[in-house]
């Protein structure tokens, strides 16, 4: 892999091994390699267990790598975390039932100093961004799923962060809002130009949105493929019904099979996934 | 003798907006969800008005409601008993109590919250402590702190009430969801930030759990305390004196005014928390 002229992470040589008392260590991550460059969406693929939300959480610096290298912005991952230079998106919403859906966007703001009229006009303005604009003084238990995964893009977004890390944000959501959660990101990407990384288990989604989709497997969870997404942008309804499409999709799910993400696997990948990803809380 | 207040509030009338809906029918429906409350409670009244009047029970000396009204009205701000100013001495020792119990259970629960040593130190004694029967202390507290001293009570009152609040206030403080935590990190947020902005508003439904439990826990404690010697006008030295005088009229009059006081007591903290988190479950009206 040649490194793009504007990387925005880069990643070298990453270990990461989870040890737990007297049981025998897991290596969640070995030898991860891996730039991103400025502007670029990124898909982290693969079956359970194979470490994408481990590296997604090394990247951010909310779990030190073993071995290993994480650069942002030309800083260690660590530094980077302090400049805020990310913005988080879980699976979960993680939405503050205390506050209202305006409050909860702003959360970031007060953390980092804005004044109060800056922290009003950015909620504001990100809450339109993502349609909510109508919703700033209802509570997150009013809000639809689909609606609290907004917040939290709006959230993630406020503080204008060098690059999101995105964990599974759709995963919990029905197939149809997740489609169109799939569009409404997209836009905002384009409308925002931020760099994203983005962990997912759906092939579809990984091909629809990405630059470039990472194709992880497990045991020992390691990058064994990458596969440019040459689709035209924008990306729509058609997009998902090209030829060129259903082939990235087939090439992806061949991509996985080979690096052992087959299914009969599956079972003992989710153990391991239990052992390793449950030692991140 | 233990009374249960309403654990929820009526259901709110209408489903989408709380208090759009017209005056009348709220009301209509209010009375319609607790009639059949107070119809078994009128029942309860006349039939043991009407037993007591009828039916000669020998040696079980047992007043008729209207007695106990009666003893109550002879007795409630003159008479020998004054059971009104009584009811005000024991609640002032049950709310000192309570705010003392509840201000050094959040304490702790804070020190043990942040500290991980305090945790594994005093979180499981608390916890022991919380199965002791504390009241079994009540003779040595008006014996440390002076018979005659309200503070005798007082202190009482803060021991019952200090377990439950250390143990809730310790877990809401930290049971707190972890993708919230890395979510603060990833702010680089720092652990004051945290606990003001998350820790503490999760801690507070646990709190006022607690607090609920509390106000029960210190007229127990308050009334049981008194009964073990005290100034004679609280209501504690009004049942053991009434009743070794035999006028059980003036007896249950007090404990009645004991029940209805816990009953406000609780409401009016019910109420305080519905002002407070209005975003919880278990307050909370009108989701979708």
């Amino acid at each position: 892999m040649t490194a793009p002229t504007s990387t925005v992470v880069r990643i070298i040589g990453v270990d990461k091994t989870f040890i737990r008392d007297g049981a025998a260590a897991t290596t969640a991550l070995s030898g991860i390699s891996l730039d991103v460059a400025r502007g670029e969406f990124v898909s982290l693929i693969g079956p359970s267990g194979c470490g994408k939300s481990t590296l997604l959480r090394v990247i951010g610096d909310l779990i030190a790598p073993t071995a290993g290298t994480v650069e942002v912005n030309g800083k260690a991952a660590d530094q980077a975390r302090r400049d805020r230079d990310y913005g988080m998106v879980f699976q979960a919403p993680v939405l503050f039932d205390w506050r209202t859906v305006e409050d909860n966007v702003k959360l970031p703001l007060e953390l980092m100093g804005y004044d109060a009229a800056r922290r009003t006009a950015r909620a504001r303005e990100m809450l339109d961004l993502v349609e909510l604009g109508d919703f700033l003084k209802h509570h997150p238990y009013q809000l639809s799923g689909g609606m609290q995964q907004r917040v939290a893009i709006a959230r993630a977004l406020a503080f204008e962060p060098a690059i999101l890390l995105m964990d599974e944000p759709f995963g919990a959501l029905d197939e149809m809002t997740r489609e169109r959660m799939n569009q409404e990101v997209l836009r905002i990407w384009e409308a925002t130009g931020t760099t994203i990384v983005f962990v997912t288990h759906s092939i579809p989604e990984a091909v629809f949105l990405s630059s470039r989709v990472v194709v992880m497997s497990a045991r020992p969870g390691r990058i064994t493929d990458v596969i440019d997404v040459d689709l035209e942008r924008p990306r729509g309804i058609a997009t998902r019904e090209e030829p060129r499409y259903f082939e990235l999709v087939t090439a992806v799910r061949e991509a996985l099979r080979r690096g052992g993400g087959g299914t009969d696997s599956d079972t003992v990948a989710s153990v391991d996934r239990t052992a390793a990803e449950g030692g991140i809380a | 003798m233990t009374v249960a207040a309403p654990a929820r509030p009526p259901p709110a009338p209408g489903s989408g907006h709380p208090g759009a809906a017209a005056g009348p029918s709220r009301w209509i429906r209010r009375v319609r969800w607790y009639l059949p409350a107070i119809m078994v409670f009128a029942g309860t009244l006349a039939i043991w008005e009407l037993a007591i009047r009828n039916v000669q029970i020998q040696g079980f000396p047992l007043p008729a409601p209207t007695e106990i009204a009666a003893a109550l009205g002879e007795n409630w701000a003159a008479g020998r008993w004054s059971i009104g100013k009584a009811a005000v001495a024991t609640l002032f020792e049950a709310l000192g109590g309570l705010a003392i119990g509840t201000f050094a259970g959040v304490v702790l629960a804070g020190l043990t919250a942040r500290f991980v040593t305090a945790r594994e130190l005093l979180l499981p004694l608390a916890i022991g402590a919380s199965a002791v029967p504390i009241i079994a202390f009540a003779p040595l507290m008006n014996n440390w702190f002076g018979v005659l001293n309200p503070l005798s009570k007082m202190m009482i009152v803060a021991v019952l009430v200090f377990f439950p609040v250390v143990v809730n206030v310790t877990r809401g403080l930290t049971q707190v969801e972890p993708a919230a935590l890395e979510l603060m990190r990833s702010y680089a947020a720092s652990e004051w930030s945290v606990l003001r902005r998350v820790r503490v508003p999760n801690a507070l439904p646990y709190f006022f759990t607690a607090l609920k439990v509390g106000t029960t826990l210190s007229l127990i404690g308050a009334i049981v305390g008194e009964y073990f010697g005290g100034t004679n006008d609280v209501l504690g030295r009004v049942i053991v004196q009434s009743a070794s005088a035999l006028r059980f009229d003036v007896t249950w009059a007090a404990i009645i005014v004991g029940a209805v006081t816990g009953i406000v007591f609780y409401l009016a903290i019910v109420a305080l928390e519905r002002v407070v988190i209005p975003w919880h479950a278990s307050v909370r009206v009108g989701e979708p």
